[in-house]
């Protein structure tokens, strides 16, 4: 169990945000799929849900394992029952974050950015999108610059601080026209919408806040 | 919702279910990855041809599976594209000795997947190509969108992809026809009513008694443009004309006309939209060498149409002609 003033973030912290992830997801699966009923196919709440839900699953058996092997299994599961375009791109985001994370029993905050940034980076070169695209892109991307460590802070303080961030990217996407996925077919009717892809990114911070803030 | 159903959840395994039971002597199904294959399968010294995409589109792609078409289809939820574990899985089930063909419909989710298959299959040393099918004129402007979309060339490339295949063709020879169909092909739809994805439970969007959209895709989402609904030969004038000015028609020109129902749209009606679709493609000077009417790119109950029109050459007319055996497909056999 983590301290709210620690510095780093532990396995069992990490088996807790995956928890999180398929309670949010099941709650908000509704909401993602009126979200995507306005400018994509309304499939976004229920593969979300089936895809953390199947993580869930699979807890259990990631007692006492390393992050890059929690990152690997979460990136395969998601991977293989999400599908839709959010199936591989959070799948790649976990593989590639696995990387920086194999045989660590915990991050520190530079290398929980490091982790986070590799992961985006695979997720970015998956879906070729860059900000301003009406993505999940546009609330990541400035969910991460808010995650560097400032000062002697703590994971709570710059998870918060990224959250926030988040939530003020995907609420960007709001008048953007869709450059990216089943929304772009809209043209301009994509626009006065949020983007779906970019409030499920919201929640997934969010449910790794809540495990950060709220130990055990 | 008003839906034959038991529940939502179950609505694709049990349709699978009901696919195997009907159709044993064609097919077998495979569940957890799941995917529907030839009953014949592995078909030893032919180049593979598998497709795959979400479900709620029948007949396509399950429908299509059989001696002379597609070797393997990996059905989805409902709308979603299936995962990768799917097609790999399939990909290793129907795989003959002469590598794979993947058939992958332009929409995000499919694209991903099944390049993340692709990627997966070749590093276990399997021999896959991929192609996109984008046959969509309703989509503009490709390069601020995820580009046109594939729609109805699909069944076409995988009707003349399995013939070619199933007549020895190489997988380098099997691959560039399926180009060569995507790029000779056009289509273009329209929507008179949305649909209700059975996990929804209510229709994706609304569209009052007097209105239309056009230049819908497959996916219940809304089209380019919602105007008021207007008599069937306006309607078709407004699928025909993108169409036909889009490359690659010329006046002379041999062609297949496709006239797709979207799912809730009876045959009477697409006798209506033929009739139009074939006079404004002769008034063009296209000879319409086959013709393909009925429902096999659907959208759930969707009403609505789609029209496809296939530059064709005596190659292609030839691979169109061979024999099929698949659920949905039957001839010379």
């Amino acid at each position: 169990m983590q301290a709210l003033t620690a510095t780093s973030l532990d396995a069992e912290t990490v088996l807790r945000w995956l928890r999180n992830c398929a309670d949010t997801y099941v709650r908000h699966k509704d909401e993602l799929t009126d979200l995507d009923a306005a400018i994509g196919d309304a499939d976004h709440g229920a593969n979300m849900a089936r895809g953390f839900t199947a993580v869930q699953g699979k807890l259990d058996g990631l007692k006492d394992k390393d992050i890059g092997t929690i990152f690997k299994t979460v990136a395969m599961t998601l991977i293989s029952t999400v599908g839709g375009a959010s199936g591989p791109l959070y799948g790649t985001f976990f593989l590639q974050a696995a990387g920086g994370a194999n045989g660590k029993m915990t991050l520190t905050q530079e290398e929980l950015v490091t982790v986070f940034d590799a992961g985006l980076k695979g997720l970015m070169s998956r879906g070729k999108a860059v900000v301003g695209e009406k993505t999940m892109v546009d609330a990541l991307v400035p969910a991460l610059e808010a995650l560097r460590p400032v000062g002697d802070d703590s994971v709570a303080a710059a998870l918060d601080r990224s959250v926030a961030a988040a939530h003020q990217g995907a609420d960007s996407t709001v008048p953007f026209v869709a450059k990216k996925g089943r929304a772009s077919y809209l043209g301009e009717r994509s626009a006065g919408h949020p983007d779906p892809g970019a409030a499920s990114s919201v929640l997934l911070l969010e449910a790794l806040q809540l495990a950060v803030h709220s130990p055990g | 919702m008003k839906k034959l159903i038991n529940s939502p959840e179950n609505v694709v395994t049990e349709a699978l279910h009901g696919f195997a039971a009907a159709h044993p002597d064609l097919v077998k199904v495979q569940f957890d990855p799941t995917f529907i294959y030839r009953a014949d399968a592995p078909v030893k010294n032919k180049v593979a041809v598998i497709s795959g995409g979400g479900s709620g589109h029948e007949p396509m792609h399950g429908g299509f599976v059989g001696k002379g078409m597609l070797d393997a289809a990996c059905p989805g939820a409902v709308f979603t594209s299936p995962t990768p574990d799917q097609m790999l899985a399939a990909t290793k089930a129907v795989d003959g000795g002469k590598g794979t063909l993947h058939i992958v419909k332009n929409y995000t989710g499919d694209v991903m997947n099944f390049e993340l298959a692709a990627e997966m299959a070749r590093s276990e040393g399997l021999q896959v190509e991929s192609v996109v099918i984008d046959d969509d004129v309703a989509v503009k402007d490709s390069t601020w969108t995820a580009g046109r979309r594939g729609v109805g060339a699909t069944i076409l490339a995988e009707k003349i992809c399995g013939a070619a295949a199933e007549a020895g063709r190489s997988l380098a020879e099997v691959r560039d026809l399926c180009k060569k169909v995507n790029a000779q092909g056009r289509s273009m739809g329209m929507a008179l009513t949305s649909c209700t994805v059975p996990h929804v439970g209510k229709p994706t969007f609304s569209l009052p008694e007097d209105e239309m959209e056009v230049g819908v895709g497959i996916h219940g989402e809304p089209g380019r443009k919602r105007m008021k609904l207007r008599p069937a030969d306006e309607i078709v004038e407004m699928l025909m004309e993108p169409i036909l000015s889009d490359l690659p028609f010329r006046s002379g020109d041999e062609v297949l006309l496709f006239v797709n129902g979207l799912g809730g749209t009876p045959l009477l009606e697409l006798y209506v939209v033929y009739r139009k679709a074939a006079e404004l493609a002769q008034k063009a000077g296209l000879k319409i060498s086959r013709n393909f009417v009925g429902s096999y790119i659907t959208s759930l109950e969707m009403a609505g149409t789609s029209i496809t029109l296939l530059k064709l050459d005596a190659r292609l007319i030839e691979l169109w002609d061979a024999p099929v055996h698949t659920a949905a497909l039957r001839w010379g056999v």
